[in-house]
């Protein structure tokens, strides 16, 4: 990893979306899931944000509901989103309000490249699909606008290509389509939802390129959801680090790298390899496995892998994130003097 | 800090663990209707094997005195057009069924899963004759391949039991074949040996646990299956026969006295119908509580 | 494309031969031959015949060859359109099958298309709706159709509407183009009890099949672009779902030929079912022979035309 870039810096920009208190409950037969469980953040025009967790911390399902994608048998229960100074949660899920803004303002992007396209329809369709719906274009005008598309995210022959079906794609051109489809009609926000984990190392970065210029072509923000620290090290200006439905540590990419204060952002850091430090650390695991999210006690979460836990920790219940030090760098921890050396 | 180096961060949710065994009753046991059939079919059984003492008179001895009676506390359900008893003749058709259904089921198990095994093992050729004579086998509507050889064979329980297995093999040996296949493919890409060295045993071995599932629901939809078929064959006038009691050739003795005695034609039929009914429910109960995708994590 | 078809058809026409080998072999497997069982018939009804007499019939069927002779002989005949002579009509099969075969397909190609059509209608709106009302009702009904005897249908329809009412006929069959409106009250009954079980079958696979379509990732990006839910539903699930519904429509074909066999028997329709029945106890084997024949080809040719619709409707198989 190398060192956060410059443009990690704070630049006054307009607040894009707020998410407030969002809380999103799954029903199973061995009881209640939180999945999320109150989180809270924004994303400004034009920013990169990280949100970063373990696999079943929430953070797909956060964004998903965002988005009003939740299906049974999980519900949204609490919270607002807001977008363009509305609160998304009040509109319906297939409301015309909720199919205006997808795809079109916010979109997003998904982690299966495999199975996120249609098989039984060619690449063109599902490329002018958006195009005839929210941009009002005609088939010719979509049609040849999904050729530059598929031009823009680098597939040779676009043109040609309309016609051919996803199963004539390999995985990497399947996502680089879905990014053509996420960026098509210009949106103010793409979500993309751990989009280069199914890929292979090589076209992770490559993909990862392209989509960052792609959403800066179009000048949108970008919500970065992912396990891999290093993609967020290396492009976001803001990170979200999750654990267990609740966000855990806050702030600016460099404040997290950097001076960590959450036990669990401590403990991620350290089981990742790093260029600037000397060869031979072994690398640490973070000990224990990850919480089962049914119905879960009101102690912090991270409790039982806590390498730093107290008293207060095992007796009282999770505290509220708290600011530390720098520009919005919050962390939720009753240990954090002993994590601040 | 801690250099406990249990486990790293796993990527899976832990669920509670809920016994299997437990987990599957419960499951199954979730639907009333599941509940239903599975008592319905207890019923059939139990009435099929103590048949003699249930049934109020003798189903097979003709007794002109009392011919086409409506029902009465002496006969429960009338007498037919040869004065017997109705109840009683329901209750040995029970014994039928269950013969057809159970003996039906059994053989054309075994030899199905058998061929399957074999043509998804040897592969080839072997894969190739067995399964087109599959495809032409069902390319016969049930009925009338079962028609043919009932034909050919004769009637008779025996005869009906052997002709419906022979047309119900076929989808026991598309399942094994399928799941021998899938099986093949595994082992092929983890182990990466020639398929050859793999013995015959070790490929069923693998093959059962994966298999088991489909087959225990396709076996619960055909036993039902089976006894239609045989109702119908009963029906035409191939098949059980009178006196022997069957509940097809019940009901098709009925038909003259539809308008009159309606209930000559519908005991017999709606009889057929709950227990094909009663195993269906419990086959959708199996598929439902068997199925992997409700194991455990969310 | 063109490869997997004409693989496919080449299968058929191996399936075709099995099916032909089948048909033929299974009734040679009955003791005696055909003449000496009819002859046996015969000598019950009074009708003597002599030795000679007997195997210049022989003779005359052709039964005094090899059995693959015969059997060559027959499919032979069968390409010239001979089906050979019915024992017991003394006509052309083929004569008698084009009297009998109209009516049974009539009434089956009504109540299939009923079936598909009603099934994948219902099956889907069942799905769309999952639990709501139609949900319930839909489910509830296809668990009856699956378990309801064809004949117990019959009994039904024809108790309430034809004893009762007194508002349909019950027996016999006229084809539409000779009278019309006779053809269909007569026909209105036996196509139900027909329609009843392949449009169960039909309606469970097909919500069975959009529920697992609904939660598949496309779906859901579908949804993500903000698409209504009609065209979601029409265009993203519908040809998605389809596919495994597809397969039914040949095994529904059987079900209908099948249930014809007792449909025409209660309700006294000159078709195909009948005439095998007949033959069976007359032991006509040629006609037998010939009506089994023609109908596993029928079955046969029309899976072979699903399995090669396949690929219209999963461009993946065209591929393969």
């Amino acid at each position: 990893m190398t060192a956060p870039p410059a443009v990690c810096e704070m630049r006054p920009a307009a607040e894009l979306l707020r998410v407030d208190n969002l809380q999103t409950e799954f029903r199973v037969e061995e009881g209640v899931v939180r999945a999320v469980n109150g989180v809270s953040y924004t994303v400004d025009e034009r920013e990169i944000v990280g949100i970063v967790g373990e696999s079943g911390c929430g953070k797909s399902v956060s964004q998903l509901s965002v988005m009003q994608l939740v299906r049974r048998p999980g519900r949204i229960v609490g919270g607002e989103v807001w977008f363009e100074g509305d609160n998304l949660l009040k509109y319906r899920a297939n409301g015309s309000e909720m199919r205006e803004i997808r795809g079109a303002k916010i979109s997003m992007i998904f982690q299966e490249p495999m199975t996120s396209l249609n098989p039984v329809l060619t690449i063109g369709r599902q490329l002018t699909e958006s195009l005839e719906l929210h941009l009002g274009m005609t088939k010719k005008e979509a049609r040849a606008r999904a050729a530059e598309l598929l031009d823009s995210v680098g597939i040779p022959g676009a043109e040609g290509r309309l016609d051919d079906y996803p199963h004539q794609f390999s995985g990497g051109m399947r996502q680089r389509v879905m990014i053509a489809i996420g960026v098509a009609c210009q949106p103010k926000m793409v979500i993309a939802d751990e989009p280069t984990t199914a890929l292979d190392c090589t076209t992770q970065a490559q993909l990862l390129e392209l989509m960052l210029s792609s959403i800066e072509g179009c000048q949108g923000a970008l919500v970065l959801v992912t396990h891999n620290l290093g993609v967020v090290a290396r492009y976001a200006h803001r990170i979200y680090i999750m654990y267990a439905g609740r966000i855990v540590e806050q702030g600016l990419c460099r404040d997290i790298f950097y001076r960590p204060r959450h036990p669990y952002t401590i403990g991620l850091l350290k089981s990742v390899p790093r260029l600037d430090e000397e060869r031979g650390r072994r690398l640490v695991p973070i000990a224990g496995t990850p919480p089962n999210l049914i119905d879960l006690p009101p102690t912090c979460a991270f409790l039982p892998r806590c390498p730093v836990a107290g008293e207060r920790c095992r007796l009282e219940p999770w505290p509220d994130l708290e600011p530390i030090d720098g520009e919005g760098h919050m962390a939720r921890c009753y240990m954090m003097e002993a994590t601040g050396e | 800090m801690n250099e406990n180096l249990t486990t790293p961060a796993v990527e899976t949710i832990s669920a509670p663990r809920v016994s299997e065994w437990r987990r599957f009753l419960r499951v199954f046991f979730q639907r009333k209707l599941v509940i239903v059939g599975v008592a319905v079919i207890l019923i059939w059984v139990l009435m099929a094997i103590f048949a003699p003492l249930i049934a109020t008179h003798d189903p097979f001895t003709n007794n002109m005195k009392e011919v086409l009676q409506p029902p009465s506390s002496q006969h429960l359900i009338g007498t037919d057009n040869l004065g017997r008893d109705v109840f009683s003749r329901l209750v040995y058709g029970a014994r039928t069924a269950l013969y057809v259904g159970f003996g039906t089921v059994i053989v054309s198990a075994i030899i199905g899963m058998i061929l399957g095994l074999l043509a998804g093992y040897l592969g080839g050729v072997v894969n190739a004759i067995i399964m087109r004579v599959m495809d032409a086998l069902m390319g016969f509507p049930m009925l009338i391949l079962a028609l043919l050889l009932a034909a050919v064979l004769g009637g008779g329980l025996q005869n009906v039991i052997i002709a419906l297995a022979i047309a119900t093999i076929p989808g026991y040996t598309r399942l094994m074949c399928a799941e021998t296949l899938s099986v093949r493919e595994n082992e092929y890409v983890m182990a990466q040996r020639a398929i050859g060295s793999k013995s015959f045993r070790t490929m069923v071995r693998h093959v059962f646990p994966n298999a088991f599932q489909p087959l225990l629901v396709l076996i619960t939809t055909m036993i039902g299956n089976v006894i239609l078929a045989e109702a119908g064959l009963s029906f035409i006038g191939i098949g059980i026969q009178p006196p022997g009691a069957a509940w097809g050739s019940m009901a098709s003795a009925g038909i003259r006295d539809l308008g009159t005695l309606p209930w000559l034609c519908f005991a017999p039929s709606l009889a057929i119908a709950v227990v094909v009914f009663a195993f269906n429910m419990v086959g959708d109960g199996l598929r439902d509580a068997l199925d992997p995708k409700l194991r455990g994590t969310l | 494309m063109t490869t997997y078809i004409i693989r496919r058809v080449l299968w058929g026409i191996v399936v075709l031969f099995i099916v032909s080998l089948i048909v033929f072999f299974s009734l040679r497997l009955i003791p005696g031959d055909p003449v000496t069982i009819w002859a046996g018939q015969q000598a019950g009804s009074g009708g003597g015949m002599s030795e000679e007499m007997l195997d210049q019939l022989r003779v005359k069927y052709g039964l005094d060859k090899p059995v693959p002779i015969q059997y060559l002989n027959w499919v032979k005949g069968i390409f010239q359109g001979d089906l050979g002579e019915s024992i017991r009509y003394k006509d052309d099969v083929g004569e008698i099958l084009k009297q009998r075969l109209p009516v049974t397909l009539v009434l089956g190609l009504v109540a299939t298309v009923i079936s598909t059509v009603l099934g994948i209608f219902f099956g889907l709106l069942a799905a769309i709706r999952r639990g709501k009302w139609i949900d319930t009702l839909v489910t509830v009904l296809s668990y009856i159709g699956l378990c309801i005897p064809v004949f117990l249908a019959a009994f039904i329809l024809m108790y309430v509407f034809a004893l009762k009412l007194g508002w349909l006929p019950f027996i016999g069959y006229e084809l539409p183009w000779n009278d019309f409106g006779k053809s269909l009250k007569q026909g209105v009954m036996p196509i139900i009890c027909l329609a009843v079980t392949p449009l169960a079958v039909t309606a469970r696979q097909m919500r069975s099949s959009v529920l697992e379509v609904n939660n598949m990732d496309y779906v859901r990006t579908a949804w993500s672009k903000g698409l209504r839910e009609r065209v979601v539903v029409t265009r993203h699930v519908l040809k998605n779902s389809l596919i495994p519904v597809i397969t039914l429509l040949g095994i529904s074909i059987g079900i209908i030929f099948g249930g014809s066999v007792i449909v025409e028997q209660v309700f006294n329709i000159p078709g195909m079912g009948r005439m095998l029945v007949d033959g069976i106890f007359q032991r006509d084997y040629v006609i037998i022979q010939g009506g089994t024949l023609v109908i596993a080809f029928m079955i046969v040719v029309v899976n072979l035309i699903v399995d090669i619709s396949y690929g219209w409707f999963d461009p993946r198989i065209r591929y393969e």
